[in-house]
């Protein structure tokens, strides 16, 4: 058993260490270094700068224009440019219906599609959910009827994230209603200037307009967008989830946040010396940073299985379950340190030190990162059933 | 980065598996603790021959010069069973003070009989005044001629019940020193104590013991106090991986117990609220895992900061999770788990006792958020 990196690897995470130094833009970085959230067209531009460096998807294939780095230097790489701080990029193109293409699409569409993800020219959104189908995703209902070459999408879809931004959209569509429900449902890329796609944005508990109810009325969409076979989609949106799980384990910035929280509790006074100073306050941080060592320890060992080529396990289906707890926890943590400075909303610059602007809704956000991605009560379901091997029941 | 087991790790994990199943399943230490026997002294012999008792002292020693993983291996096994017999106490505790302060006479006379099994020692650090803080003992150690004298009083000595030579931590005019007092000599009295898990333990008084000069282990001052601290984290990290054992076991048993048990006409086990309760409890111990192989990799690493932060807080997971888990699989076993008839309840103890040994899940917090890197990092 060893802990530490090979000397190449070591030379890899130097190499993305100058690389950030020299190319993330100074005003991305002033952003960074206070935690400060990012706007589409600031990620869009970092997305771009990556593109160019061939690193922006890391996990691609090299025939499809990934940068063909070992597992243990993917994780690098992530992990280096989430704890300086970078725009995290939309996983919807590079992390999702990418990977779902490569596995489950045709060459045309493989042609037609993966480049301008890599590069950043076409933006993705999400269409699972629906307003009557959330964790029970396979009762989802948004239709589409056969017309010749065309299918014909009518129904609602919601929690569709950044959708107002995106350029395609991919689906799950009812086919079928006259079997079993998993069994009737098409995996479908659409086009978001197709006559019919309306999306309306709503804010979320932060405030900020994240995700949008997206509508199709009579949609036409060409059968040659169908990922996998008609009718087949649930085996794609299956496999997608998986890669979804393994993405949300949060360390790298749970562990940014975790600094600063100790930045904020140095700066923070109460009684003549700061939190940081009174040992009720370290215990209660020190105790934090121990949970989010045990959960980036159960992560190397994961990636440790990932290099030796076995499927992600029983590591990695608990990740997304505590990574996202982890990261509510320090949110919360951070707003008590905060104290009176918890309540500020969206104010001027100064009225809260530079350090705790944004944390209020940031922490109001984190609120969905225990909801998407399936649920964290569907994770347990998941865990009971397949590793723990319990019987079923309702 | 590499978490896999040599071919030799694994073959020792096959032996440790086959062994407690074969010669040391619960029933044993059962027996034991009805009879109110603190140990098995031919089975130690039997781990003596197997070679598990000489597994991380250097060869110079007499050992095998494994580390902390090979000790992690055995101690998770001995954990699943409840094995009583005191290989956190005698040879990761006890015996890697003499490996490490004492010279090769001193290995001739502890150290070698210990690995062959025949004798067990103990390390007497814990005193009612200082706590967890081994650091300043009241135990004192005088020169009395060319030998000392010591006095003093060491409460809850792990496998003390069993011990045949302790090793005692006294304040000397030079600093902290390291002795090794047999408990049946002059001015010594041990007295057995019964413990929550069951476990040997004793209570020694030292009424100004005259001990030999060759008694005396290194140097007092720095260098004994050095090795005091680098031996009690090596012993947190073999709690952390004896509590993972007793941690999986009752997780294993309660998913068991949800599949066996039918109340309503269906196994417990389909009712959503109690799966995921068992969930709770199985990511615990992924957690526990992983902070118990930190602990391992760790536990002999020479930069002390590193070494100190990753053992307590591997040490201080044990105790949430060890809770976590120990509550749960009682909860989950209903009214039998309260039962002495029931094994669950013996686990459930071991881990108060694995929990509270060696620096409790408050105490090693504490100890991590006064590191100085603590503040910067």
């Amino acid at each position: 058993m060893d802990l530490s990196f090979s000397a190449e690897d070591q030379a890899f995470a130097q190499e993305v260490r100058a690389f950030l130094a020299e190319a993330l833009p100074s005003d991305i970085r002033a952003k960074a270094e206070i935690d400060a959230p990012f706007d589409p067209e600031e990620t869009m531009r970092w997305h771009r700068i990556l593109f160019d460096k061939g690193w922006v998807a890391p996990g691609w294939p090299e025939r499809f224009g990934g940068p063909g780095l070992s597992a243990t230097q993917r994780f690098i790489l992530t992990e280096e440019l989430e704890l300086a701080g970078t725009p995290p990029l939309s996983p919807f193109g590079l992390k999702m219906v990418g990977p779902a293409i490569m596995q489950f699409g045709t060459p045309e569409q493989q042609q037609r599609f993966l480049p301008k993800i890599l590069s950043g020219e076409e933006v993705w959104c999400q269409g699972y959910s629906e307003p009557e189908a959330g964790s029970d995703l396979a009762s989802l209902r948004c239709r589409a009827d056969d017309d010749g070459d065309h299918l014909v999408i009518n129904g609602q879809k919601t929690w569709t994230t950044y959708a107002q931004y995106a350029d395609w959209i991919f689906c799950l569509v009812r086919t079928n209603a006259n079997v079993k429900q998993q069994a009737g449902i098409t995996f479908l890329l659409i086009d978001m200037k197709s006559p019919g796609v309306e999306a309306r944005p709503m804010l979320t508990i932060g405030e900020q307009p994240a995700f949008c109810d997206t509508f199709f009325e009579d949609v036409r969409v060409p059968k040659a967008n169908v990922v996998g076979p008609i009718d087949g989609g649930w085996t794609v949106a299956k496999a997608l989830l998986g890669h979804e799980r393994t993405l949300l384990a949060m360390v790298g910035s749970s562990q940014r946040l975790l600094r600063r929280v100790k930045r904020i509790a140095a700066e923070t006074f109460e009684s003549g010396r700061s939190l940081l100073e009174h040992p009720g306050w370290r215990t209660e941080i020190a105790r934090m940073e121990i949970e989010l060592e045990a959960l980036q320890m159960a992560n190397y060992r994961a990636l440790a299985g990932a290099q030796l080529g076995k499927a992600p396990g029983a590591e990695s289906s608990i990740l997304k379950l505590r990574g996202t707890e982890i990261n509510q926890q320090l949110y919360e943590l951070a707003m008590k340190v905060m104290g009176l400075d918890a309540l500020s909303w969206y104010n001027e610059a100064g009225v809260v030190p530079d350090m705790e602007q944004g944390v209020a809704p940031q922490f109001c956000y984190a609120r969905a990162t225990s909801i998407f991605g399936g649920s964290n009560e569907i994770q347990r379901n998941i865990i009971a059933k397949w590793i723990l091997g319990l019987p079923s029941g309702k | 980065m590499d978490f896999s087991l040599s071919p030799e790790q694994k073959m020792l994990a096959e032996t440790v598996k086959t062994f407690v199943k074969q010669r040391s399943p619960v029933e044993r230490f059962r027996k034991l603790r009805a009879e109110q026997r603190p140990w098995d002294p031919e089975m130690w012999a039997h781990m003596g021959e197997l070679g598990w008792l000489s597994v991380p002292f250097s060869e110079d020693a007499g050992g095998f010069g494994g580390g902390m993983i090979e000790v992690a291996i055995i101690l998770e096994g001995l954990g699943k069973a409840l094995a009583p017999e005191p290989y956190l106490a005698s040879v990761v505790l006890a015996g890697s003070a003499v490996a490490w302060a004492g010279n090769a006479a001193q290995h001739e006379r502890w150290l070698a009989p210990m690995m062959e099994g025949t004798h067990a020692l103990a390390l007497a650090q814990a005193e009612r005044a200082s706590r967890y803080d081994a650091a300043r003992p009241s135990t004192t150690a005088v020169r009395d001629g060319s030998g000392w004298r010591l006095s003093g009083e060491k409460i809850f000595v792990l496998g003390g019940a069993q011990a045949h030579a302790f090793v005692v931590s006294a304040s000397t005019p030079d600093g902290l020193g390291l002795f090794v007092v047999d408990p049946d000599g002059p001015g010594v009295s041990r007295q057995v104590l019964r413990t929550i898990d069951g476990h040997g333990a004793a209570r020694l008084r030292l009424d100004g013991a005259s001990v030999d000069d060759d008694r005396r282990l290194g140097e007092p001052g720095e260098p004994a106090a050095a090795v005091l601290d680098r031996v009690l984290d090596r012993g947190a990290a073999g709690a952390c991986a004896e509590g993972l054992g007793v941690a999986q076991a009752m997780l294993d048993m309660t998913v068991q117990h949800l599949k066996d048990r039918k109340q309503f006409g269906v196994p417990i086990g389909s009712f959503q609220v109690l799966q995921h309760r068992a969930v709770d409890m199985f990511v615990e111990v992924q957690l526990l895992r992983s902070m118990s192989v930190l602990a391992s990799i760790r536990a002999d690493e020479p930069e002390v900061e590193l070494r100190q932060r990753s053992v307590s807080a591997a040490k201080a997971k044990l105790g949430t999770a060890g809770r976590l888990v120990s509550q749960q699989a009682i909860q989950l076993h209903g009214g039998i788990g309260i039962t002495d008839e029931h094994d669950i309840g013996l686990y459930f103890k071991r881990m108060v006792g694995l929990d509270t040994a060696l620096g409790d899940e408050t105490w090693h917090v504490q100890r991590l958020s006064n590191l100085p890197g603590f503040a910067g990092a």
